[in-house]
């Protein structure tokens, strides 16, 4: 089969890819440019851990054709620490231990970015909210939605 | 027709670890050249964080900061053998196998510092920052990172240890059937509040507030994170949780674990958790298994808060709201 040429940015970085028609872009993030952060848990878009931002957008990347992507601005978690230093997210979640076997952090991370983009001083249930389509099976979600609230507060503390 | 409130009570024992015909783990430990420690097993970190709690454990006994061990866990072709990460048995099987390898790699360690300082083995000790110090004279030590270099190029010593432990097998007794499954028990209590509604049978737990005897709490974040957990997954399995909802036509019933209900970030419980820390005889450092007996309690205490709201015992998990109501229509009088 003819492949496709594809083109996006991924974190700021340029990437283009000859990729076969229909590929997912969690298939061609994970096995052709190899940024494995997001993560394939259900492959039909009910779990959340493959959860991916595309032009500001939460996106569920197993559902996304990556031949969909041209020219778009993809973040996914891999891109968050600037030098080293973790974004406020990541380092809310380490100091939560919001993660344990670590499969749904990527994509609660991806979804509390956006919630937080948009809505940068959540309600408790407006956290809740963004997460409801991110399964966990480890934490009982609290220590989850604690971190984004934590997140929330430091990022605002560093506006001020 | 009402929304009704009830608030049950739980006390459960739970085994650590099972005995299916003997129980072992085995590890072992050896220091590479630059005095960083290795700890090899086959046991599984499924992420409830294990390598960290074995990297404690082996750091403890050997003297040295944790960040020197390096934990490599889950290959059963390379690894010593473990019976499994299951049956909360991770921390006391492999913890005490960790123990005694890292004992005897300690002892290796001391005997080639105490050739390197012309001292007795046994007049030397650790200071847990990486040195060896004669007791009485810490002017006189060796760092551990010399210790090992000597001992790979000088002076031709592993410092290296085996562990092993093993509950044997226990047979039950011909005459009363009496046997001894487990050596060591963590305890817990739940008090959980609940609403039903007696129309809709529908189920909210309020609150749920959770004691937890667990032997010593090695590291007591993850501790309480594994609890949090833990409690969240008992209500999940006293009222959600089953792979055969049921459904009049098996038909439309769930075919994937899409379908698996488990509450949402939207359903918690309000939750409360107190750690009691009694450490045991034979647990490594004196931990218990607080791994899966986390999640029983809620259990019982939810059924018996759902008797306490409407009056209905309900024998079957999960509590469904359709079993509620089958009880409850029972309790009345009706034909079910
Ligand atoms: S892998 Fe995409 S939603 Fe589960
Ligand atoms: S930490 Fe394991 S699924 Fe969320």
């Amino acid at each position: 089969m003819a492949k496709v040429p594809v083109q996006f940015t991924l974190n700021g970085a340029e990437k283009a890819e000859f990729i076969d028609s229909g590929t997912t872009l969690l298939h061609a993030l994970r096995d052709k440019i190899g940024d494995t952060s997001p993560k394939g848990g259900c492959h039909q878009g009910t779990c959340g851990a493959c959860s991916v931002i595309i032009d500001g957008e939460l996106r569920l990347s197993c559902l996304t054709l990556a031949e969909t992507c041209n020219g778009a601005a993809i973040t996914t978690t891999s891109g968050l620490s600037k030098g080293g230093v973790l974004h406020p997210l990541q380092r809310a979640f380490l100091d939560a231990f919001a993660t344990q076997c670590g499969f749904c952090t990527p994509g609660m991370i991806m979804a509390a970015k956006v919630l937080l983009d948009q809505t940068p001083n959540p309600s408790r249930d407006e956290v809740v909210e963004a997460l409801s389509g991110n399964i966990c099976r480890c934490t009982g979600y609290e220590p989850i939605i604690q971190a984004v609230l934590t997140a929330a507060r430091s990022n605002s503390q560093n506006a001020a | 027709m009402a929304i009704r409130r009830g608030r049950g009570v739980a006390a459960i024992n739970y085994p650590t670890g099972m005995n299916l015909g003997g129980d072992p783990t085995q590890a072992l430990v050896h220091s590479t050249p630059t005095g960083n420690f290795m700890v090899t097993l086959s046991s599984v970190d499924l992420g409830q964080g294990m390598k960290q709690i074995m990297a404690q454990i082996c750091a403890e006994t050997i003297g040295v900061p944790t960040d020197r061990v390096v934990v490599d866990t889950a290959d059963t072709d390379t690894g010593p053998h473990c019976m499994g990460t299951f049956a909360s048995r991770g921390t006391h099987r492999a913890g005490n196998a960790v123990i005694q390898a890292a004992r005897e790699a300690r002892q290796v360690m001391l005997e080639v510092a105490a050739e390197e300082l012309e001292v007795n083995a046994s007049d030397l000790e650790t200071d847990g920052q990486g040195n060896i110090l004669v007791k009485g004279a810490p002017q006189r030590s060796i760092s551990i990172f010399d210790v090992a270099l000597s001992a790979h190029f000088k002076r031709g010593r592993s410092i290296s240890g085996r562990g092993m432990f093993l509950i044997p097998r226990s047979y039950p007794e011909k005459e009363t059937g009496a046997m001894k499954p487990s050596t060591c028990y963590a305890h817990a209590c739940t008090v959980a509040e609940v609403e039903v509604d007696d129309e809709t049978g529908e189920v909210t737990v309020l609150t749920v507030k959770n004691v937890f005897e667990i032997g010593r709490a090695l590291n007591p974040k993850m501790v309480e994170q594994q609890l949090v957990g833990g409690s969240w997954m008992g209500i999940s399995h006293a009222l959600y949780e089953t792979t055969e909802p049921y459904y009049p036509n098996r038909d439309h019933g769930g075919t994937d674990f899409n379908q698996y209900l488990m509450p949402g970030p939207g359903d918690l419980a309000q939750t409360e958790i107190i750690v009691l820390e009694r450490p045991s005889a034979d647990g490594p450092y004196g931990a218990k298994g607080p791994g899966e007996m986390c999640a029983n309690p809620q259990i019982p205490a939810v059924a018996n808060a759902v008797f306490d709201a409407v009056g209905v015992r309900i024998d079957t998990l999960p509590i469904t709201p359709e079993r509620i109501l089958r009880a409850l229509k029972a309790q009345a009088g009706a034909p079910n």
